[in-house]
């Protein structure tokens, strides 16, 4: 017997008793649904906070000085000591030192208020090197970045986030503008690009002035050349650890002591907890609605065992015709396939349409993979296939003598 | 999902000189627990093609258990049955099936036409499980409807054809795949008079037509209409020849 015709039979079996099938899809296509809404939320926030990070520069290591013990004994928290300064940038910007390092930037900020004409604006004031720019990882709008020759001459220039850049002057163009931080005036010559959509507010929101001209002009502070933090990149990522253990051993000979002063850390690790909450957040969800599969699961395989005892008649005709058990089989088998399937395929439907609505409704980002949709419908197929193994099995043992005899 | 089998056409007639039939010590027994009823006992048959043979009996004679034998439903306890030359006391479930499917034709009492379908998608059924092609299956559906007068009927459901009409359509289901056998179980037992003299006349013209007819009936008015009539009592064919 041909498949196409086997299908034909299923099909209208599936047909004959449409509110029937109709309730027994349901089960799936629920399951379905919410399998691909889980997974989907999942993915969505996993790719959100991945992102966030990545914004943050990728191989990426930031030294960050030890605490500090003050007077009386009272020892600060980490970052509280002073013990990074432009030297330690500099020599870990060698390529003989530290060889597996592509840039460094070393960072001092505060929150300043910045005034143009009549508008002020309090944002973070960073003062830096123009390696900053590739280590971490931004590109520019309009006009420049900082150059080596600013640093040099301790130059007035400003480069602005692009929320900082309209906060302070709209919709005008902020090139050549003045900037003022308390007395000091500042000319901006660039503005930076957005970190990207998912980018959190504070990386569009800062205002980037050459090092020198932070410490020397704006900051003031006890050393000049002291640092808040060192960001250092790594060539790759798969050089991170490299980077790190350079970075590491340079600073402490530098400093001369052989228990750091100073902390080491990647967004890695960072990365690896943000994933894994979200990954058992997934899991949790993505069981639950496995669950619910298999609920539905279990109304295909009964309303499978209704079908073959109210069509034991049929199917004892039909083996008197001559259909081998195995066709018989085969004919509850797709059946229950095509149920499973229509399940699956409308759970598709209503999982992608629903990815689309929720981020509005629950301000969350679902992602919909084609291979979880795809995947999706396939497993919905087999769950069809997999609770129809026992009743097309019970039908296909049916004698044909006991069948027909039914009433 | 094409199998050896389901390609094959239907076999070829049998030689002239075959007997379609041929039973040799043929029993059944049933095993129920530890208790085990003998249903038929040396049950020795032959019909020759073109016959046309009632089976009478009782209910509780064994005269089903012989029709399941005979309609390759059930294989004997032990003994030989032949069916147009080919031993089917031995076959498996699947080889049963095809064999049911090339050789057999079923009329039964109760019709057993599907109600979802018309009728001639009821008559092609057993194409399908022979693998025949769309176009050929309905050619054929509709000629069999055609030989039993039904041809203008061939898009009617069950629901809306007679009892007799019914028959016609079940007897045109058995023709269909040209069967060495057409085996018919109480043919007339859920029929009117008029239907019922209406399918035996069907069946007195396939026979002069040449098919070999096998009728189980308790009627002995029904098994009037066949060339030949045996009796069957307590599972042994009690007396063969004429009424």
């Amino acid at each position: 017997m041909r498949f196409s015709e086997t299908l034909r039979f299923a099909v209208q079996a599936v047909l004959a008793h449409r509110m029937r099938s109709l309730l027994t899809t349901l089960g799936i296509l629920i399951g379905i649904a919410a399998v691909i809404l889980t997974v989907g939320l999942g993915q969505g926030a996993q790719q959100q906070v991945t992102s966030q990070i990545d914004a943050l520069g990728t191989n990426l290591l930031v030294v960050t000085p030890g605490s500090s013990t003050g007077a009386g004994g009272v020892r600060g928290g980490l970052g509280s000591a002073s013990t990074l300064t432009t030297a330690d940038a500099r020599a870990l910007s060698s390529r003989v030192v530290a060889p597996d390092v592509a840039a460094v930037a070393p960072v001092s900020q505060a929150s300043e208020t910045l005034t143009a004409g009549t508008s002020n604006w309090t944002t973070t004031v960073v003062g830096t090197t123009p390696q900053w720019r590739t280590v971490r990882g931004r590109t520019l709008l309009e006009g420049r970045f900082l150059t080596q020759a600013d640093l040099d001459s301790v130059a007035p220039v400003v480069v602005l986030g692009p929320t900082t850049a309209s906060e302070l002057f709209g919709l005008r163009d902020p090139l050549g503008q003045t900037v003022s931080v308390g007395s000091v005036q500042l000319t901006v010559v660039g503005v930076l690009a957005s970190a990207g959509s998912s980018g959190s507010a504070s990386l569009d929101d800062q205002a980037i002035t050459p090092q020198s001209t932070a410490a020397q002009r704006i900051l003031g502070g006890s050393a000049r050349t002291t640092v808040q933090s060192i960001y250092v990149s790594a060539t790759s990522s798969s050089t991170l650890p490299a980077a790190y253990q350079e970075t590491r051993a340079e600073l402490l000979n530098l400093h001369g002591v052989t228990t750091p002063d100073f902390s080491v850390t990647s967004q890695e690790s960072l990365v690896t907890t943000a994933t894994s909450v979200s990954k058992t957040l997934t899991v949790l969800l993505a069981g639950v609605a496995a669950l619910s599969l298999l609920v539905g699961g279990i109304g295909v395989m009964n309303i499978m065992l209704v079908s073959v005892t109210e069509r034991i008649r049929e199917i004892g005709l039909r083996k008197a015709l001559g259909a081998a058990p195995r066709v018989i089989r085969r004919q509850f088998l797709i059946e229950a396939s095509v149920l499973g399937l229509v399940g699956g395929i409308g759970g598709a439907a209503l999982g992608v349409g629903g990815a689309a609505l929720l981020p509005g409704v629950i301000g969350s980002p679902v992602t919909v993979s084609p291979l979880v949709v795809v995947g999706s419908v396939a497993i919905a197929l087999a769950i069809g296939l997999l609770f129809g193994v026992y009743p097309a099995g019970r039908a296909a043992r049916l004698t044909p003598i006991e069948a027909l005899r039914r009433e | 999902m094409t199998h050896a089998r389901t390609a094959t056409r239907l076999l070829p007639l049998t030689a002239d000189d075959e007997p379609v039939i041929e039973l040799t010590g043929v029993d059944k027994i049933y095993a129920s627990g530890s208790l085990e009823v003998a249903a038929l006992c040396g049950i020795d048959l032959r019909v020759e093609r073109g016959a046309y043979l009632a089976i009478m009996g009782p209910s509780g004679s064994g005269k089903s258990t012989l029709m399941n034998i005979l309609g390759c439903l059930d294989v004997p306890t032990s003994g030989t049955y032949r069916l147009a030359g080919e031993d089917a006391g031995t076959l498996d479930e699947e080889e049963l099936a095809h064999i049911r499917n090339r050789r057999i034709g079923f009329v039964f009492q109760q019709f057993h036409l599907l109600a979802a379908l018309s009728a001639w998608r009821n008559v092609e059924l057993p194409l399908i499980y022979a693998g025949f092609g769309r176009a050929e299956r309905r050619a054929r559906a509709l000629a069999a409807l055609d030989h039993v007068g039904l041809a203008d009927r061939a898009d009617h459901r069950p629901s809306e054809l007679s009892g007799g009409q019914q028959q016609r359509v079940a007897v045109a289901r058995a023709l269909v795949t040209e069967p060495a056998l057409l085996l018919a179980d109480e043919p007339t037992g859920n029929l009117d008079s008029a239907s019922t003299a209406d399918v035996l006349g069907l069946l007195d013209e396939l026979s002069a037509a040449g098919s070999t007819i096998v009728l189980i009936t308790h009627e002995a008015d029904v098994a009037r209409a066949a060339g030949r009539v045996v009796h069957i009592r307590d599972g042994r064919l009690e007396h063969e020849g004429p009424l």
